[in-house]
């Protein structure tokens, strides 16, 4: 079966909604911005997220709308942070978390693997942990080796988590918009050469959903799978073989799409 | 003035006596191959549990630890489920797939059994968040050993708690042993509570073994969780009847330690002279609650063994909600 077979192509079929112009980080807070209106139970939670707007300016002006019990800021202490989060999202709340490099998930790894990832499975459907952990990765701005690494490789490893990867700004919208919706703890993983990326974004509501492979160019000769930056990569790769005669798809998917 | 009634009383040593007697019949299963996996054996402890959970609505949230077959059943677990859980029966609390180190149950606010030491502090401390937060009076009580206090988890929780002041109370039992490191190893303080001064909050230290004690303390953090006060962190001094785990060599520990503090440290001996010194209750009115629970329990395990074992085809299918 090819992999594009039964994929959503997102606009297909229907009137395409208006657009406009956002940087990924934009992109990502006006998702925020509209899912905390949406649902009261919708928290961000998280290091210098409040008057600072986050290490990468995706919460910028969301204290001012929200307030600091919504846009929670903390103290430096990640595994106390995701851990608060599990708890939240197990009583009722649906958290989004703020973690400022994903090269920090170290000291939040148990909360993550044996707390958030496990807990439905553990307690034989009981419980629901319905939360975000946004964070962000990938090498190139000189940040050296304890703020550069990319590891979704470990969270594509584990049961009970889903990994997402947006390439563009309407990916950043669009999933965060669905990771916050989805009733399974979703790690949000953000590429830092992306956020001053640039492109039209769907206004008002906008859900990409999870779990489905989005085609960015449809091909013909061969299929390549891929996520986050290297999408806009394999896009140029594609323009250059379709030079050369060669008809390659490129898709986008999430690394553990999780069973839904 | 936190005065016990009759009732109360009785009812406290009910949950007790029902907590010894269900770590007696989980031992003897265990004994038989019958459960799998490991137990941790709350006996000697149940003063804690009891007198903690007597504040607890069905509302209210807990966080338990691998020693957690006490704190299941002081939320009101039904028993039943709870044998079904640890004999790995499809008809247990959780289907079978947490065992004893896992157990939950969420319709009394048991937010699990946690094995990593330590795993369930920031969790009760989110759950009191989302009591803030949603603006309820529910409370959040995580329950974890003295082995705990030394993981970051306690203290970047109790620092949380404390700068929102969160709905939550932090209750340490303090066995004696972290496994097999002795506490007074493990602590250049003599009196753990003290810990509490760090971060803002009130401190208190109760004797274990002493039901009232833990149910006067109790009552006071409950009361200033639901009040929107902030957070209170308990320690309640015990001693760890059993090994760690059953098995435990217990190398660590001489043998007149076991046998003497066994007996120095047992609550339902201290909570049955109190009860009939104060004439709250007959020696003959504890004795039927013995055979009570003793009977109950027959009917739990008789009734968890006729559930079906859980079946690995199905397991996948709690691995993801929607």
């Amino acid at each position: 079966m090819r992999v594009s077979e039964g994929l959503t192509r997102p606009g297909a079929g229907g009137q395409s909604p208006p657009t406009g112009e956002m940087f990924y980080n934009e992109a990502l807070g006006d998702a925020l911005r509209l899912e905390m209106q949406r649902d009261e139970r919708v928290i961000v939670i998280g290091e210098d997220i409040a008057e600072h707007g986050g290490a990468f300016q995706v919460t910028a002006g969301l204290l001012d709308k929200f307030g600091p019990t919504r846009i929670r800021q903390t103290p430096i202490s990640e595994i106390g942070i995701v851990g608060a989060a599990v708890g939240a999202a197990l009583t009722g709340l649906r958290p989004v978390v703020e973690l400022m490099y994903v090269d920090f998930a170290g000291l939040a790894m148990d909360q993550i693997v044996n707390q958030a990832a496990q807990n439905r499975f553990m307690f034989g459907g009981q419980a629901r942990v319905p939360m975000v952990l946004r964070t962000q990765g990938g090498s190139g701005r000189g940040n050296a080796a304890q703020h550069s690494k990319s590891l979704e490789a470990w969270f594509a490893h584990v049961a009970g988590l889903k990994l997402v990867m947006p390439s563009t700004p309407a990916d950043a919208k669009g999933l965060l918009t669905a990771a916050i919706r989805d009733d399974n703890p979703v790690i949000f993983l953000e590429h830092k050469l992306l956020y001053r990326t640039k492109g039209q974004v769907p206004e008002g509501e906008h859900v990409v959903p999870l779990g489905k492979a989005d085609v960015k160019r449809a091909g013909t000769d061969l299929t390549i799978v891929t996520w986050s930056r290297e999408v806009l990569f394999t896009l140029d790769a594609a323009a250059k073989l379709a030079e050369e005669g060669i008809s390659a798809e490129v898709v986008r998917a999430d690394p553990r799409p999780g069973r839904s | 003035m936190n005065t016990i009634d009759r009732a109360s009383a009785l009812e406290l040593y009910r949950v007790m006596r029902t907590i010894r007697a269900f770590e007696e019949r989980a031992t003897q299963l265990f004994g038989e191959n019958k459960i799998w996996g490991t137990i941790h054996s709350y006996a000697g402890e149940e003063a804690i549990a009891a007198g903690v959970c007597a504040h607890l609505r069905d509302d209210d949230w807990i966080t338990s630890t691998h020693r957690g077959h006490g704190h299941c059943i002081a939320k009101g677990a039904d028993l039943g489920k709870m044998f079904a859980e640890l004999l790995g029966r499809e008809t247990g609390d959780c289907r079978g797939r947490g065992g004893s180190m896992h157990i939950a149950d969420t319709s009394k606010g048991n937010l699990g059994a946690n094995g990593i030491v330590g795993g369930g502090i920031p969790i009760a401390t989110g759950a009191a968040l989302t009591a803030k937060q949603l603006g309820t009076d529910q409370v959040a009580v995580s329950f974890f050993g003295d082995g705990a206090v030394n993981q970051g988890t306690f203290h970047e929780s109790l620092n949380l708690a404390a700068i929102w002041k969160l709905p939550a109370v932090y209750v340490c039992e303090n066995n004696q042993y972290a496994e097999s490191l002795p506490v007074k190893r493990a602590f250049a303080v003599e009196d753990i509570s003290k810990r509490a001064e760090g971060y803002g909050i009130p401190g208190l230290h109760v004797d274990g073994r002493d039901v009232r004690a833990v149910h006067a303390a109790a009552a006071e953090a409950v009361a200033r969780a639901r009040a929107g006060k902030g957070p209170t962190f308990i320690v309640a001094d015990s001693y760890r009847h059993e090994g760690h785990y059953y098995g435990d060599p217990r190398k660590y520990q001489a043998k007149d330690e076991i046998e003497g503090w066994r007996r120095l440290f047992d609550p339902i001996a201290d909570a049955r002279a109190w009860i009939v010194a104060d004439s709250l209750g007959s020696a003959a009115d504890l004795d039927e609650i013995d055979r009570e629970v003793a009977a109950d329990l027959d009917r739990s395990v008789a009734w968890a063994d006729k559930g079906p074992l859980a079946s690995p085809i199905k397991l996948p299918e709690d691995v993801y909600a929607g």
